[in-house]
């Protein structure tokens, strides 16, 4: 093809430069001015102490824009003592589509309300999917997922798993929608334990 | 004599460390700067923890440049199966080590009299007698003749790069560069020439010393003061012959992978980027030299300060020496991010573009420049 035959396609937003913008050297000085001016800005909000950056340090931070509705942990509820709620029936580890909850019951025989509670109840974040059906399963509402973000981010998958100490976090004063109720026949109820 | 052998072998020895200290600071500096630039933080990962302790020096990630030195000593040197190994094995040093020559001959700081500024300790005074040494590895007449020289071998290299290794996106990186380069190198010996004409001199040394001056009774004699024009085109055409963004041509990632060095692997190509890093203090340099007043601050001289209106403020000889290397070192260290800040606001040129840019319209306004300052010298004298 002739040189002159490649005609350049005309789009309806053609730029149109000026003279001023011709002489290109104002308009690199004026972008530099932009540049140097955000990073002038920026260097200013770090040395007087303040965040001049709009990234979030992963690990070290939690993004302020999570949305209202995310539930990135479980949480295992407590009867009043302090013992998990959860009756080790395996109801949450036989829904987990992603097979990541694993329990090991353990027989209390002094307790005839409850004699069956979890030894073991381990979760796995590296497999977890967060759909919350654990939570829908279970028939004692023991367990429930809440609004932290656990700080799991490692180098080894086996660090990712969390254990019955770090479920048995819940704090129930912060958690006042779904109180437990008094122990049936416990000492507040009057009878005997 | 032996005196004078310690003390160019304490410049040489500054010289070097000052040159690969701002080539690893740099990488740091580009990477932060640019981070800040656009909102970001930047690398902050790495760290030295102190042996035995858990005390980790993160020091705004101030490290990254030495793990990046590191993995590159420590990755496989791998080696395509080229045609002319020895050259494939020169061409970084041939890039490399101009570069680090073109600093011989830059002035880092004024006199220096050793009798003088050790003048605590007799016996150092009385060994070093009366014996002045200037600030600078080698002073040459035509200090600023070598850098252009050394300037020009880099070329050398980098075609030998391209070409030796048996790529065809290599190859065609090289034919860009050589042809950016020379035609940049035009433009910035044009551009000098004014300077050269009204100090009269190719020494850099003394081109230093004339700007310590008064320029219209209240600005410093400052090259960029009387060239701004060249002092602005100077700029130019150095970050052009540094082949960094807008004018990185011979190793767009787009369309060359990474030019005439794509071929090379771990530090054989951490040399071509080291090459890179240094040339931008080079260039910072030599701009201070030649357009910034040096190593002095503006109305400073070797013997302290000379204001405009005549009041003169003396100044003891070692606060001067520690003043003109600390001056010297921020004024370079400005002018690094100060390309930095070039590199990360401008897009690339098109190659057409580059060349249409180097000859039709940096070369003639060069031209111009240089005409209408022998006019100007002409008539002053």
């Amino acid at each position: 093809m002739r040189a002159r035959d490649r005609v350049r396609k005309q789009y309806w937003n053609e730029p149109v430069m000026g003279w001023w913008e011709r002489l290109y050297l104002p308009e690199i000085l004026r972008g530099l001015g932009i540049t140097g001016g955000v990073f002038l800005r920026n260097m200013w909000r770090w040395t007087t102490g303040r965040k001049g950056a709009l990234t979030t340090y992963y690990p070290e931070e939690t993004r302020a824009d999570y949305a209202q509705g995310n539930r990135g942990k479980h949480i295992l509820t407590q009867r009043p003592d302090g013992r998990p709620q959860c009756i080790a029936c395996n109801m949450c580890a036989t829904v987990c589509p992603a097979q990541c909850i694993e329990i090991d019951a353990s027989f209390d025989p002094a307790d005839a309300a409850h004699p069956k509670s979890p030894s073991r109840f381990e979760i796995d974040y590296s497999r977890c999917i967060f759909c919350g059906m654990c939570v829908e399963a279970c028939p004692e509402d023991a367990i429930r997922m809440v609004k932290v973000v656990p700080e799991l981010p490692s180098a080894d998958r086996g660090r990712m798993w969390i254990t019955l100490p770090e479920l048995l976090t819940w704090q129930p004063a912060r958690d006042v929608a779904k109180p437990y109720p008094p122990h049936p026949g416990g000492p507040e109820a009057g009878g005997p334990r | 004599m032996i005196q004078d052998l310690v003390v160019h072998l304490v410049y040489i020895g500054y010289a070097l460390t000052v040159l690969l200290l701002f080539g690893t600071v740099l990488t740091w500096v580009e990477r932060k700067q640019a981070a800040v630039m656009s909102d970001r933080i930047g690398a902050n990962r790495a760290y030295i923890r102190i042996p035995f302790t858990q005390i980790k020096m993160i020091w705004w990630g101030l490290f990254h440049g030495m793990a990046d030195g590191l993995k590159m000593l420590v990755k496989e040197d791998w080696k395509p199966a080229v045609y002319d190994k020895f050259a494939y094995a020169l061409a970084p040093w041939i890039v490399f080590t101009p570069i680090l020559l073109v600093f011989a001959v830059i002035p880092f700081g004024g006199v220096l009299d050793p009798a003088r500024l050790f003048a605590g300790i007799p016996a150092l005074a009385e060994w070093f007698g009366g014996r002045t040494y200037q600030m600078q590895i080698a002073r040459l007449d035509g200090g600023l003749l070598i850098v252009f020289a050394f300037g020009g071998i880099s070329v050398i290299g980098t075609m030998l790069a391209g070409w030796s290794s048996s790529n065809k996106f290599s190859m065609l990186g090289a034919l860009r560069a050589g042809g950016q380069m020379i035609s940049y190198e035009l433009v910035m010996g044009l551009t000098v020439l004014g300077l050269i004409l009204i100090y009269g001199t190719f020494d850099l040394n003394a081109i230093v010393q004339h700007q310590s001056g008064i320029l219209l009774g209240f600005l410093p004699a400052w090259g960029v003061f009387l060239q701004p024009f060249a002092a602005t085109l100077f700029m130019a055409a150095a970050i052009a012959e540094n082949k960094r963004i807008p004018f990185d041509l011979p190793e767009a990632e787009s369309e060359l992978i990474a030019g005439f060095y794509t071929e090379y692997s771990a530090m054989k190509m951490g040399l071509f980027m080291f090459a890179e890093f240094i040339e931008i203090a080079i260039i910072g340099a030599l701009f201070t030299t030649l357009f910034l007043g040096g190593y002095n601050l503006p109305f400073m001289n070797d013997a302290g300060f000379a204001f405009p209106g005549g009041y003169v403020v003396a100044l003891p000889h070692g606060l001067v020496v520690v003043l003109q290397l600390v001056v010297f070192l921020a004024k370079v260290l400005v002018m690094s991010s100060f390309q930095i800040l070039i590199r990360w606001s401008l897009p690339r040129f098109r190659y057409d573009q580059v060349l249409m840019f180097a000859w039709k319209f940096m070369l003639p306004l060069t031209l111009a420049n240089l005409i209408v300052t022998v006019l100007a010298v002409w008539w002053l004298q």
